[in-house]
């Protein structure tokens, strides 16, 4: 196959093609970013709480006066665990993708702005919490029974705390985070034990670098560790487990209120939180597909236009010998030539999209291996397009030549 | 000619009627996403209390100390006041109306048995609340300064809370348990939504579901209510009393001006009073600090657009124009077949222009039939918004210059798609043409 016809004829429609190409190129750029952000979303969704999530649900109640606070633990504890199915019943003041409670700044040295280590959820979990949780120790050991200490607001005043290992290779890189110390404004913390997996209440919210920075507190049941409860049953009875709780609390505690919303099985707070996350995903899914539908209905129009154009001279060739299958690798090549020259233009608009994108909305670079199965995608998506109108050509009877019209 | 070159427009079309889908279908596609996302952003920027917008104002301070040090991930301490500021501003009374506020949410326990305890939403504010931002009453009215002062315990539900707890009898002087106090019924107030809530702390709240009550702050206060939003404490040490505390900004502030030098005095006046609480040692930072702004300049500030907001919109602009290209080549080939008759009209006496008229009506054309399937398309995209979680979803609808929009830039889309095309068919040379025929 010679490129040199086609290139020639290509030069006489220099219009035509520059706007096939240009098409090419946009959608060459939005398909590399969007299919970008795409992936991004789908590994936001994919965070890894660290918790068996399949078999926990949470269970708020509020309305209760503090100083109650003791007596509707132990009610609510009893009778909970006393329903058929219940596994477990502790306490925990926040979960993953439920309401955040517990997020304050944390500083090695104490009330001090200089030494910060960050922003971090302070998990407080009464006994029980990290077995119910699932959590996995990697380092240290676990707290003992003299470790549950009362805590009025955030935390104990001086707890021993499990971090997270993504908190410990952050505050302290490259050392042993056990017996290490650090402050939240007068509250004093030395760490014990490293979890392998944590994630925060709302992991999204604060970074991609921070979705696991969480301190496992340990803390005595009352103070402000209440009316938060941590229900844990096997998976399939757990939706059946999570109704009869709810529908128990009215009989267990009559005066408070029991918080809907935030009553409900991990999965689906986690599905919740996800929502926006996975609409946003659908609707790039749904660009991506529509921008290449318009794309190759483009090129299927302009194609059949120059077939139709080109019918005479399609005819002379082949009445002077070329074959079907000539005439069907000329316009599938000169499809190649235009997307070619398309996905060139393309790739440096792709990536100047995606700078753009990365001063506007905290997005990572474009990794280079985008590019080309771009191209790959773009390149099948010319040669499908073209496939119809090129077989028409080949269809062209040769006697079209010995017509006038 | 007109009505010819619409007639011959339509023939045209009729003609190949695989390429005029194609080229409907594509515009309809790109300009029923771009639609979706501006009417979604045109919601989000519009003016939450027309006619009143103009001469409401909101002053801000930076009682902040010099060595403060604001993190950029959690919300600025100075979009609110402290309580000392506050009362301060209200007590000075320079604008024609002023009141401070803060949101708050209650477990109301209701009198009837039949009703399980829930949690309501309201607001927290000082007497001339009402007046400020026109609040339409029902019944009764709101409460005096007098009631301000003496902490009364009174209460006013806005009409969906008043018919949940007392039918269709209104509540006026029945008492509402509110987490353990009792509040007296004084009014009720007619519907009243504006979005986003200007008024509210817009860093925790500020599209959705509308205040239930309003109560005075001073009673908030002294019966130490629980707030909604943003309490930033940069106190050293624990007063006990954080809500009356000079280093916690919690309170929202608005003013009535009404002209413009109204305006600049009350911003002299705030300067004035940040430099007089610098020379007092309460402040560090200049008096220039003070800020009055406008609301809807207010809400430019806050921006509160998401950004996955304005990521979409550009997502669907970008298709928009992908779709514009594609449109151009096609017409291209459309307008490029006809030479033969091009050159006829030509050679029979028609000047470019004509041709180019004519062209232009035809992908004007076009653009009417793209932009109704627009609309449609649009609407689907706006119901599909609507079922979103985001707070602002339900408020996408459509309005009557969203529609007209529509059509218009489906029009335009459409005509500066024709020009290239239309151009290129008019420069076609008559002779050669007729020759082939």
């Amino acid at each position: 196959m010679q490129i040199q016809p086609v290139l020639a004829a290509l030069r006489r429609h220099r219009l035509a093609t520059l706007l096939i190409a240009m098409e090419i190129a946009l959608a060459c750029a939005v398909l590399c970013n969007a299919c970008f952000l795409v992936v991004q979303r789908w590994k936001l969704i994919q965070t890894n709480s660290g918790v068996d999530e399949s078999s926990l649900a949470v269970l708020t109640v509020n309305g209760f006066e503090p100083n109650q606070v003791t007596d509707l633990n132990a009610r609510m504890l009893n009778g909970l665990r006393a329903l058929p199915g219940m596994q477990s019943v502790s306490l925990i003041n926040q979960v993953p993708f439920g309401p955040q409670v517990g997020a304050a700044g944390i500083s090695l040295d104490q009330g001090s702005f200089t030494n910060t280590i960050g922003v971090v959820d302070f998990v407080l979990a009464g006994p029980g919490t990290f077995q119910a949780l699932g959590l996995k120790l990697v380092e240290g050991s676990l707290p003992s029974a003299d470790d549950y200490l009362l805590a009025t607001n955030l935390a104990p005043p001086d707890a021993r705390v499990l971090v997270s290992r993504a908190l410990a290779d952050h505050a302290w890189p490259g050392q042993s985070p056990l017996g290490k110390e650090f402050w939240c404004d007068k509250l004093h913390f030395r760490v014990i034990g490293v979890v392998d997996h944590l994630a925060r209440a709302h992991p999204h919210d604060w970074g991609a670098q921070s979705v696991e920075w969480t301190v496992f507190t340990p803390a005595q049941p009352g103070g402000s560790l209440a009316g938060t409860y941590l229900l844990r049953a096997s998976p399939d009875e757990l939706p059946r487990v999570l109704r009869a709780a709810r529908d128990a609390v009215p009989k267990i505690a009559p005066d408070v209120v029991l918080d809907q919303e935030n009553s409900q099985t991990i999965d689906d707070l986690r599905t919740d939180y996800f929502k926006s996350d996975r609409i946003m995903i659908d609707l790039l899914i749904g660009v991506i597909v529509t921008m290449l539908g318009v794309t190759a209905l483009g090129i299927v129009g302009l194609a059949s236009f120059w077939v139709q154009q080109r019918r005479r001279q399609i005819g002379i060739r082949r009445a002077i010998g070329a074959t079907r299958g000539d005439i069907l690798r000329y316009f599938q090549t000169e499809n190649f030539l235009i997307v070619t020259f398309g996905i060139v233009l393309g790739m440096a608009l792709a990536y100047a999209l995606n700078l753009l994108l990365m001063t506007h909305y905290e997005l990572p670079r474009l990794p280079l291996y985008y590019l080309p199965i771009g191209a790959l995608v773009l390149w099948g998506l010319g040669q499908l397009a073209v496939l119809g109108p090129a077989l028409r050509a080949a269809a062209v009877p040769p006697v079209v030549a010995t017509r006038s019209v | 000619m007109f009505g010819y070159y619409v007639d011959m427009a339509l023939r045209s079309l009729k003609r190949s009627p695989v390429l005029t889908a194609l080229m409907v279908l594509a515009i309809g596609l790109g300009i029923g996403a771009s639609m979706t996302m501006i009417t979604v952003l045109h919601v989000m920027t519009s003016d939450p209390l027309p006619g009143r917008s103009a001469m409401l104002f909101t002053p801000h301070l930076d009682p902040l100390p010099l060595d403060h040090k604001h993190r950029d991930d959690g919300p600025d301490p100075t979009d609110n006041l402290t309580w000392p500021d506050a009362m301060a501003l209200l007590s000075a009374h320079r604008a024609k109306l002023q009141a401070a506020m803060a949101g708050g949410s209650l477990l109301l326990r209701p009198a009837r048995a039949d009703l399980r305890p829930f949690t309501v939403s309201g607001r927290y504010g000082t007497a001339e609340l009402f007046a400020l931002f026109g609040i339409p009453f029902e019944h009764g009215q709101g409460w005096s300064s007098g009631d301000d002062a003496s902490r009364a315990r009174v209460i006013v539900l806005g009409k969906t809370l008043d018919r949940k707890l007392f039918g269709s009898a209104s509540g006026i002087g029945q008492t509402v348990r509110l987490g353990d106090s009792d509040f007296r019924v004084i009014g009720v107030t007619a519907d009243w939504r504006p979005q986003p809530m200007f008024y509210a702390d817009l860093s925790a709240q500020s599209f959705g579901d509308t205040d239930q009550f309003f109560l005075p702050l001073s009673a908030a206060v002294d019966l130490k209510l629980q707030i909604n939003g943003n309490q930033s404490s940069w106190s050293k040490n624990d007063s006990g009393e954080p809500m009356t505390d000079a280093e916690m900004t919690w309170l929202q502030f608005w003013v009535q001006l009404d002209s413009a030098a109204q305006v600049q005095a009350y911003h002299q006046f705030l300067m004035d009073y940040s430099a007089q609480q610098k020379v007092l040692g309460r402040f560090q930072r200049p008096a220039t600090e003070a800020k009055l702004y406008s609301l809807m300049g207010w809400l430019e500030h806050k921006n509160l657009v998401p950004t996955d907001v304005r990521l979409q919109l550009w997502l669907a602009l970008g298709f928009l124009v992908v779709c514009i290209v594609n449109i151009v080549a096609l017409l291209l080939a459309k307008f490029l077949r006809r030479s033969g008759e091009i050159s006829v009209r030509r050679a029979l006496g028609a000047r470019r222009r004509d041709i180019f008229l004519q062209l232009g009506i035809e992908s004007a054309t076009v653009g009417v039939a793209g932009g109704v399937l627009g609309l449609l398309i649009a609407e689907l995209g706006l119901w599909s918004v609507r079922r979103r979680p985001d707070d602002y979803a339900q408020f996408a609808q459509m309005d009557m210059s969203m529609l007209l929009g529509t059509l218009a830039l489906a029009v335009v889309a459409s005509v500066l798609a024709g020009l290239l095309p239309a151009w290129r068919a008019c420069r076609v040379q008559p002779a050669l043409q007729l020759k082939t025929l």
